[in-house]
C-alpha cells in the first residue's frame, strides 16, 4: 500500500524532475559504480576482521560475567564495567578518541594507522553489546541443564562448552544477526577519521559532480549485502530448529 | 559391612527454610530403598546431596565409608560413581539421543567415540529405543525421554543410581514403560535410591521403604511393614491421605 502510494504519488510532486536528476541519475550511477565498489571493499575488509574479534572478545566477557566462583568477583566487576563503559559512549566518540588518540602516541608504522585503531574502536564498542547478547543467552539456559551435565561428572568448563554455550548461542542468533547488520553499517563511521571507504567515496563523488546519486548508490550497495546476509542466516537458523524440534503447532 | 551410602546427621537449609534436619540413613550395596513422604519432606534434597549437587550445612555423607561431603573436595570422581535421573528428564535438547549418552562417556570417562557409541547402542537396544538413536529429545514422548535419561546415567556404569520422582512428569499411560526399566535394574548389583510418589511401585520394588517427614526419617522398614503396619502416626496419616485420592 505504502509502496504503491510512493510509486504513484512521488513522481507527481512538483519538483520530482529535479530530485530525480540529483538523486537517481543513471549516468552518474554508472560513472560512480566502480569507484564505490572499490571503496566498499574496504568496508567489507573492516567488517571481516572486526567480526571474529568482536565475537571472541564478547564471548570471553560474557563468560567472565557469568563466572560463579567467589574468587572471580573482581573479574566479574571488570567485565561489567567494560560493557557499561563501552555501551555508554557513542560509537563515533570511541572512533575519534581511539582512532586519533592512539596513533597520536607516535607509534611506528603500521601501528599508527587510523584505519587500524578505528577498527579497534568499533570492535571495542560492539564487543560490549554482543557480550550482553551472549550473557542473556547463557542466562536463558535452565539451571537443570547444568545440573544434568554436572551430575554426569562433567567439569564446569565442559558443561559450559558442550551443554550451555551451544544452546545459548542458538537462542541468540536473531539478536546477534541484528548486531552484525548494525556493525556492517557502522563500519562507514571509520571514514570520519580518514580511510576512504564507500561513504567517504560517495561524499567525494557527490562534491565533484554536485549530485547526490552516489549516496543512493551506496545505500543500494549496502542493501545488496545486508539483505542476502539476513535471509541466509534466517534460513540456516530455521533449518536447525526444524532438525531438532518436535511437531510444529499449526498456523 | 560398610554401607554403600550413608548420611549421618545431615542438615540442609535453603535460606531460612530447613529442608533436612539431622537426617541419618544407611543404604547397603545393591539395596533398593524408596523415599516416600509429602512434597517438601526432603526426598529430592537427599538425592541431590548424595550427588553433591547441593552442599550440606552439617553432618556427613559417606560413599563406601569415604566422606564425600567434605568441603573443597572435587565432586567429579564421586559423580562418576553416583548417577542421578531427574523428574524433568533434563536431556540436552541440542544433541541427538546417542550424543546425549556418549557425551560424558567421551569427556569424563575418556572412551573413544566408537566405544562410546557402541555402549550407547547396546543400552538403547536393550531398552527398546534403538530406532531413536538419531532422534532429538523434543521428537520423543515423555516416557521415551525419561528412558533415555536413565540410559544416559546407566551408561556411566554407576555404583549408585538416584531416581528423583522420575515418573512425576509423565502421563499415566507412560509411567509403566519407565518403571519397567527400573524393575530390570533391580538385582543387577546397582544400589538404587528412589524418591517416588508411586506407592504401589515402591512397595513392589523396594527392599526397604523410608518415610520422610519434615526433613527427618520418621519410619524405615520393609515395604510390607511400612505400608501394611505403619508404626509412626505421621506415616499412617500420610498413607491414609494418599490412599483416599
Amino acid at each position: 500500500m505504502v509502496l504503491a502510494a510512493v510509486v504513484v504519488f512521488v513522481p507527481r510532486m512538483p519538483r520530482w524532475d529535479r530530485v530525480k536528476k540529483s538523486f537517481f541519475d543513471v549516468e552518474q550511477m554508472r560513472d560512480s559504480l566502480p569507484r564505490l565498489l572499490d571503496a566498499f571493499w574496504l568496508d567489507i575488509k573492516i567488517f571481516a576482521w572486526t567480526t571474529p574479534a568482536i565475537f571472541i572478545a564478547a564471548l570471553l566477557i560474557a563468560l567472565a560475567r557469568n563466572s560463579r566462583s567467589p574468587a572471580l568477583f573482581p573479574v566479574r566487576m571488570l567485565a561489567a564495567a567494560y560493557t557499561d563503559v563501552m555501551r555508554g559512549v557513542p560509537v563515533i566518540l570511541w572512533i575519534y578518541l581511539v582512532g586519533f588518540g592512539v596513533p597520536g602516541l607516535g607509534l611506528e608504522r603500521p601501528f599508527n594507522s587510523p584505519l587500524l585503531w578505528g577498527s579497534v574502536a568499533l570492535g571495542m564498542t560492539y564487543s560490549g553489546y554482543v557480550a550482553e547478547v551472549f550473557r542473556a543467552g547463557i542466562d536463558s539456559v535452565h539451571e537443570s541443564q547444568r545440573a544434568a551435565a554436572r551430575s554426569l561428572g562433567l567439569s564446569s568448563a565442559q558443561t559450559m562448552r558442550h551443554v550451555v554455550l551451544p544452546q545459548a548461542v542458538r537462542r541468540v542468533v536473531p539478536p546477534l544477526l541484528n548486531d552484525m547488520v548494525s556493525l556492517q553499517k557502522d563500519v562507514a563511521l571509520v571514514s570520519l577519521i580518514g580511510p576512504i571507504e564507500i561513504l567517504r567515496q560517495a561524499g567525494i563523488d557527490k562534491s565533484k559532480f554536485a549530485n547526490f546519486t552516489p549516496f543512493v548508490l551506496a545505500a543500494l550497495i549496502f542493501l545488496a549485502v545486508t539483505i542476502p546476509l539476513t535471509r541466509l542466516t534466517d534460513y540456516l537458523w530455521h533449518r536447525e530448529r526444524r532438525r531438532t524440534s518436535g511437531t510444529r503447532v499449526a498456523a | 559391612m560398610t554401607p554403600k551410602v550413608s548420611l549421618r546427621g545431615v542438615t540442609k537449609s535453603f535460606g531460612t527454610n530447613t529442608v533436612l534436619r539431622d537426617l541419618s540413613l544407611d543404604v547397603a550395596a545393591g539395596e533398593v530403598v524408596s523415599l516416600i513422604g509429602a512434597s517438601g519432606s526432603g526426598k529430592t534434597t537427599i538425592l541431590r546431596c548424595i550427588n553433591l549437587l547441593e552442599q550440606i550445612d552439617d553432618g556427613v555423607v559417606l560413599l563406601d565409608g569415604d566422606e564425600i561431603s567434605a568441603i573443597g573436595r572435587d565432586p567429579n570422581p564421586v559423580r562418576r560413581r553416583v548417577g542421578i535421573v531427574f523428574q524433568s528428564f533434563n536431556l540436552f535438547p541440542h544433541m541427538s539421543v546417542t550424543r546425549n549418552i556418549t557425551l560424558a562417556l567421551t569427556k569424563v570417562l575418556g572412551l573413544g567415540s566408537e566405544a562410546a557409541t557402541q555402549r550407547a547402542t547396546e543400552l538403547l537396544t536393550r531398552f527398546g529405543l534403538a530406532d531413536k538413536a538419531g532422534a532429538f529429545p523434543d521428537q520423543l514422548s515423555g516416557g521415551q525421554q525419561q528412558r533415555v535419561a536413565i540410559i544416559r546415567a546407566l551408561a556411566m556404569q554407576p555404583e549408585v543410581l538416584l531416581l528423583d520422582e522420575i515418573t512425576s512428569a509423565l502421563d499415566p499411560e507412560l509411567v509403566g514403560e519407565v518403571l519397567d526399566v527400573v524393575r530390570e535394574l533391580k538385582g543387577s548389583g546397582i544400589t538404587l535410591l528412589i524418591a517416588t510418589h508411586e506407592m504401589a511401585f515402591a512397595r513392589e520394588i523396594s527392599d526397604r521403604v523410608c518415610f520422610l517427614h519434615a526433613g527427618s526419617v520418621a519410619e524405615i522398614g520393609s515395604p510390607s511393614q511400612v505400608f501394611g503396619a505403619p508404626r509412626d502416626e505421621r506415616t499412617q496419616q500420610f498413607l491414609r491421605r494418599v490412599r483416599s485420592n
